[in-house]
């Protein structure tokens, strides 16, 4: 009987291994980036002009940082969960349009200000068509505040607290599920402190 | 005599242009060796974040790719290897290092497999002795031998 029951145990105990080590998502690597600071940037907003948006702004305030571009399939599938959500009025929502002309367009070599203008265009239209939740959009053109925000897979989203400190990041659309079990729970948390 | 000299004269013009032709192409890396030997040390040990079993070297994704561009800057600005490491962890965390750093949360990552070992090393050992108290061979009683001899008689 001892004999039989070992292997048996063993044996059930590597296919549990298994089995969770399937189920976890490879990509959810938890971001250093919790707990510390927002990285500073300026950039572009969406509107045509000069006008430029900083972390800064949202001080005093809980909100959601989302990254975002037309080219990404996932977003699109994230996109009305965001629309439902802003309309409800909870939380501002900024995007951050990430490397809007892809290095294969060939727009990519132009100079600054034509990808500028091409980025804002698509955008502009892109949210026409599937809605707008953002309180307003930054053009991360280059991504490289993106790679300060330890970026490396559209979409992602951060909520960041009063004081500028990112409480939460998640990598991938956002489902209504996790809006209500995890986000909306925690952005209630931030507002009470 | 003049033909040979016609003909060395067009080997040394050819090797010219030879080696002119590829300094020219190779330029963008030749253009300070050493900042493209350590940006290639360095991304060996840098891991893709998008392509997760790759290093940032042999990747393609287009993040790696502006990773280093990163580095390479960083490393133009004067910074360290550990500085160069210690900036794309404070971003991307202790996963984009190939070979993360000793510490209590990588303790079981650096220390478990010899764990696992000793372990194992003293089942084994338990496991032998055993073993080797079961294979001793045991004196036989004065019965037992009557009953031998008998047999062999039989």
């Amino acid at each position: 009987m001892k004999k039989v029951l070992i292997p048996l145990v063993l044996f059930i105990g590597l296919v549990i291994f298994l089995a969770v080590g399937l189920k976890r998502d490879p990509r959810e690597i938890p971001s250093p980036l919790v707990g510390k600071p927002a990285p500073h940037f300026s950039l572009f907003t969406l509107e045509p002009g000069d006008t430029k948006f900083s972390p800064i702004e949202m001080q005093g305030q809980v909100w959601m940082l989302n990254v975002w571009a037309t080219w990404c399939v996932a977003c699109r599938e994230e996109h009305p969960v965001l629309v439902a959500f802003s309309d409800k009025n909870q939380v501002p929502i900024v995007g951050l349009s990430y490397k809007e002309i892809q290095p294969q367009d060939p727009a990519y070599k132009s100079p600054f200000d034509e990808k500028l203008k091409l980025a804002r265009e698509r955008s502009q239209v892109w949210l026409k068509r599937h809605g707008n939740p953002y309180m307003t959009t930054v053009m991360d053109l280059d991504g490289r505040v993106g790679i300060n925000y330890g970026v490396y897979g559209v979409p992602e989203t951060y909520v960041i607290d009063k004081t500028g400190v990112i409480r939460y990041k998640y990598v991938g659309a956002v489902t209504p599920a996790l809006l209500a079990d995890k986000i909306l729970p925690l952005i209630a948390e931030l507002n009470k402190s | 005599m003049r033909r040979l000299i016609l003909n060395a004269a067009l080997t040394v013009t050819l090797v010219l242009f030879a080696s002119v032709s590829t300094g020219r192409e190779a330029l963008p890396m030749a253009e300070d060796p050493k900042l493209e030997a350590r940006l290639e040390t360095l991304s060996h040990e840098l891991r893709c974040m998008v392509c997760q079993n790759e290093s940032l070297a042999s990747s393609r994704a287009e993040l790696a790719d502006d990773l280093r561009i990163e580095v390479r800057e960083l490393i133009r600005s004067g910074k360290s290897d550990q500085e160069v490491k210690d900036f794309l962890v404070a971003r991307y965390g202790d996963f984009v290092l190939y070979r993360p750093e000793v510490k209590p949360l990588t303790w079981v990552l650096w220390f478990g497999p010899f764990l696992l070992f000793i372990v194992a090393a003293i089942f084994l050992g338990v496991y032998l002795r055993q073993r080797r108290a079961l294979a001793l061979p045991t004196a036989l009683s004065d019965a037992e031998r009557e009953r031998a001899q008998q047999l062999l008689k039989g």
